[in-house]
């Protein structure tokens, strides 16, 4: 009796899921698909397809009031269907770039396709958890899927290197992440979000428990968002991967952690105590990622470094830990979505075989801008974009993020902050130096690197790039709703009506 | 006899500390893979402790993930090994260093 009424609840509950259980029928289709015909055309398609009807459901739930489904694991509501919808959309605009780029490898095989599918519903599930152990089935799902899509071109020697480092080293923050959740509850006694900070931790050894515990998981979370000082892995994972998927993994993969660390600071962890840690490791990531992105020679290498600095940027935010911050900080997450998945996508149709994205030098790239004019543009856009510059939704996103914390008195961390993204332009500034004001006949690497023949354009990839780039002026004019809305996910009095469960 | 719950989180620490040392210090993959299930039988070792401790179902449900995510992991670990091995017949990690400048 009391099994069948479950089973009714969790009936019900289905359409809190709807998006996952889209993404995940897709995604078997086209792997029985790929069984019969594993080259087939079709298969990117049917999953662009079914994103586009998960995110289509997800816009319509952005304005829903929060609450929980499945008994207190999943969370509904806008806030999670703000990040699922940013996902979906990474997972889309990623899909529609990798065709060309693996057709042209010769690796378009359906089952890449249906991995995406898989990664985006672990995201998914990882965006909207309210629990402990949502977190960690989503967290792994990403993570595991995104282990194969590194060493795709497994004939490659570089790309089964980033493979097993970021297999190697996922997997042991995997085990501090879960050793966290087993401390936090063994001190708490619960394993939902709302239910661990009203737990009593004042028994004897309690409190150090669940310290240690918060410590170890959140070194797991640093890690899959390429914190300083556990980013060890990311320059030459990004390096080594295919480079669309590449754009997958900086920003989906982000965007989808970042929203599950929000909840958990925000639910779980209401105490002052993690401001100062969480703005020690901020300070560090962004020196670190813009520092070490100076220097670099090979482009995706650079953004990989500015990846982990746009971390940086965003743990600002978490640190300040007020909700105007965690509105800022999901704010900035959709600009440095959208900007991010651009730069990657321009390189990925840069790239002579792709298989050279990995020794690919900028100076080979020299007057690129000509040659390829709707590249360039929108390469531009996407370096200002990348550097803070005013009319782009780069420097909203940096705004937003940066004044919460000012507001929160941590002056001293955003002026590091705003001096470090003044050291970004050096780097991503010349990018659009060599794409634009060199000539391809004055740099010996880029007369070598032409003789081959310019990697051919692909109509469709350029289409998403244009999108991106005008998404990211557009946002400029909308940032102001956009962030207001953001605060409306963290409605104090809707968010506690949401805290039930467990 | 009852076993107090402390010796099951001391045996958890301990099992847990040889799996991080044996991943920072062993140099072969298959090893540091194995180091890596250690730590994560480790953690369920005491997800179970405390959850029988306390008589709530839900660390012993989290174990069953557990589980189910080491056994996919040990599956694509090992698949990137063999990946590894075919182009540069060896499992040593520090000899995988395409990427040292």
């Amino acid at each position: 009796m009391e099994l069948a009424r479950a089973f009714s609840t969790m009936a019900a509950d289905l359409p809190a899921i709807f998006s996952m259980i889209v993404v995940s029928v897709v995604g078997l289709v086209m792997l029985t698909v790929a069984a019969f015909r594993s080259d087939h055309p079709s298969i990117p398609w049917l999953g662009v397809a079914g994103m586009v009807v998960a995110s289509a459901w997800e816009l319509f739930q952005l304005g829903t009031e929060p609450g929980t489904a499945f008994f207190g694991a999943i969370r509904v509501g806008g806030y999670a269907a703000f990040i699922n919808l940013l996902v979906l959309l990474a997972g889309i605009a990623t899909t529609i770039l990798s065709v060309p780029y693996l057709h042209r490898l010769k690796h378009d095989y359906g089952e890449v396709y249906a991995l995406l599918m898989y990664a985006t519903v672990g995201m998914i599930l990882l965006g909207s958890s309210n629990s402990m152990v949502s977190i960690f089935v989503g967290l792994e799902t990403m993570s595991v899927c995104l282990y194969v899509l590194a060493g795709l071109i497994r004939e490659d020697e570089g790309a089964v290197e980033a493979a097993l480092k970021y297999f190697l080293l996922g997997a042991f923050s995997t085990g501090f992440f879960l050793y966290g959740i087993a401390l936090m509850y063994g001190a708490t006694g619960t394993m939902y979000l709302p239910a661990m900070a009203q737990a009593d931790l004042a028994t004897a050894g309690g409190t150090l428990l669940f310290w240690a515990g918060v410590a170890l998981f959140l070194i797991g979370f640093l890690f899959k968002v390429s914190a300083a000082p556990f980013h060890m892995w990311t320059p030459d994972v990004y390096q080594g991967s295919p480079t669309p998927l590449t754009g997958y993994m900086s920003t989906a993969s982000k965007a989808a952690a970042f929203g599950s660390l929000i909840l958990v600071l925000y639910y779980a962890l209401p105490a002052e105590r993690w401001t100062l840690v969480l703005a020690v490791v901020a300070v560090i990531t962004m020196v670190v990622g813009n520092v070490m992105a100076l220097s670099q020679a090979n482009v995706k290498r650079m953004l990989a470094y500015s990846s982990i600095a746009h971390a940086g940027y965003i743990l600002v935010a978490l640190a300040a830990g007020t909700e105007a911050a965690f509105a800022g900080a999901l704010f900035y997450l959709l600009v440095y979505t959208v900007m991010n998945i651009g730069a990657f996508g321009v390189m990925a149709l840069l790239e002579w075989d792709g298989r050279e994205g990995r020794v690919q030098t900028l100076d080979s790239l020299a007057g690129i801008g000509t040659d390829r004019p709707v590249l360039g543009v929108t390469m531009v856009v996407f370096m200002f974009s990348l550097t803070g510059f005013p009319p782009f939704g780069g420097f909203f996103g940096k705004y937003a993020v940066f004044a919460p914390a000012v507001d929160a008195g941590l002056t001293w961390l955003v002026l590091i902050g705003v001096l470090m993204s003044a050291v970004s332009g050096y780097y991503y500034l010349r990018v659009v130096y060599v794409f634009w004001m060199q000539d391809r006949d004055d740099v010996v690497d880029a007369r070598q690197a032409s003789l081959g023949g310019l990697p051919p354009v692909s109509r469709t990839s350029q289409g998403v790039l244009v999108v991106c780039a005008v998404g990211l002026v557009a946002m400029a004019f909308f940032s102001g709703g956009l962030i207001e809305a953001a605060t409306g996910f963290f409605d104090a009095s809707a968010m506690a009506a949401a805290g039930g469960g467990g | 006899m009852e076993v107090a719950l402390n010796w099951y989180l001391a045996l958890g620490a301990v099992l847990f500390s040889i799996g991080t040392l044996g991943v920072l210090f062993k140099r072969n993959a298959i090893v540091v893979l194995m180091s890596v299930e250690l730590m994560l039988n480790a953690v369920n070792l005491t997800l179970v402790a405390f959850s029988q401790s306390m008589g709530d179902p839900d660390g012993q449900l989290l174990v069953f993930f557990s589980i189910a995510v080491a056994a996919a992991e040990a599956a694509v670990g090992l698949a990137i090994v063999i990946a590894i091995f075919r182009s540069k017949v060896t499992v040593d990690i520090n000899e995988i260093n395409l990427f040292k400048h």
